[in-house]
């Protein structure tokens, strides 16, 4: 064993022995017991993830359906305005990228570092959600709610289920700095920093496929 | 050690068993928030250089219309890629196997339902009597 490893490691670019899970002296086929509960909860909320984009290409598959049911109503190209989709689009990639350093943030046990980049993830995640609701009460006001055609209720319920997917990530962010604040870089919050940082990149994903067949696309039809 | 990997068996596969990463997590070489941060400015620049690519391209006339919305995919698909890569970390290293497997599969079902109810209600409208001829027969 001992004479084995110094060996293995040298061919080892990925550090797959580093440590092994519990760092145990198991041997064998599986050595070093079950993975650590980081990854089991980093992978179980990996396949949440995946199932969360699952029912969003449900969304996605009922609009491209019915994009062309205007029921003799307004379509994308007269409701959309470009600009103020690709303002929302710069706050949602920054606010990933801020997301991204507060990750870092807490991976280094930088505390200020990573209240201040959660800080600035909040405030641009508000300001995306200000917009898309401006954008919903005007086309509201104007008489092209959901309720207008087959095209408006899908483009509603799919843009909606995003920014619900905001705001509950944006109530999960507080939490996450009051978390911190509380108790710390302990063990289990780190965990939930981890699954956070997945949702809203995830969310940021979901964005880039709704700007481009929603909006775009809508525009160019 | 088993008997098997002294054996011969290689010894590299046994330990590939043996550790795996969470998604999102990253392995770096140094260790620093600055090293983390270029990782994460690089993708930061490169979705926004798809981004504007994006928002830009129907503007400019450089592209034949009828290919406009084909091209409007090709960099989505590229700028959801860049975000899997440098801000989510998946990789094709041994150590994210499972993460990129779980990952196809949901792409194969997304595929399959967006693919399919296009496919499907297509074909229905296509075979549908059309609607003025509906409402003549109701005379």
């Amino acid at each position: 064993m001992s004479v084995a490893h110094p060996v293995a490691h040298a061919h080892d670019p990925y550090r797959l022995g580093h440590g092994g899970g519990h760092g145990s002296e198991a041997q064998g086929h599986g050595e070093g017991g079950p993975p650590s509960k980081r990854i089991i909860v980093g992978y179980g909320f990996w396949i949440f993830l995946l199932s969360d984009i699952i029912m969003f290409s449900a969304f996605f598959a009922s609009y491209a359906v019915l994009a062309g049911a205007t029921a003799g109503g307004p379509g994308g190209k007269q409701l959309f305005d470009i600009g103020n989709v690709g303002i929302e689009t710069g706050f949602l990639l920054v606010s990933s990228f801020t997301c991204g350093v507060a990750s870092i943030g807490a991976a280094a046990r930088k505390f200020w570092l990573f209240q201040i980049g959660m800080a600035v993830t909040f405030v641009l995640g508000a300001c995306f959600l200000g917009l898309e609701i401006k954008e919903f009460a005007g086309l509201a006001a104007q008489g092209d709610g959901p309720q207008r055609s087959a095209f408006l209720s899908a483009f509603f319920s799919l843009v909606g289920c995003h920014g619900l997917h905001v705001t509950a990530g944006l109530m999960w962010l507080l939490t996450m700095m009051a978390q911190v604040l509380a108790k710390g870089f302990r063990a289990d919050i780190m965990r939930r920093i981890l699954c956070f940082s997945l949702f809203w990149h995830a969310l940021d994903i979901i964005w880039v496929a709704v700007f481009t067949v929603v909006y775009l696309l809508g525009v160019v039809r | 050690m088993s008997e098997l990997s002294r054996d011969g068996l290689d010894d590299q596969q046994a330990e590939g068993d043996q550790h795996d990463i969470a998604p999102g997590d990253e392995q770096l070489d140094g260790s620093g928030v600055l090293e983390g941060v270029r990782g994460y400015l690089i993708g930061l620049a490169l979705a926004m250089g798809l981004t504007l690519c994006s928002f830009i391209l129907p503007a400019t006339g450089l592209i034949y219309g009828p290919a406009i919305p084909v091209a409007l995919i090709v960099f989505a698909i590229a700028q959801m890629g860049v975000h899997l890569v440098f801000f989510i970390h998946i990789t094709t290293g041994p150590d994210n196997t499972n993460n990129v497997l779980a990952l196809a599969f949901g792409v194969l079902i997304v595929l399959l339902v967006i693919g399919g109810s296009l496919w499907i209600m297509a074909n229905l409208n296509h075979n549908m009597t059309p609607m003025n001829q509906v409402m003549s027969m109701q005379r």
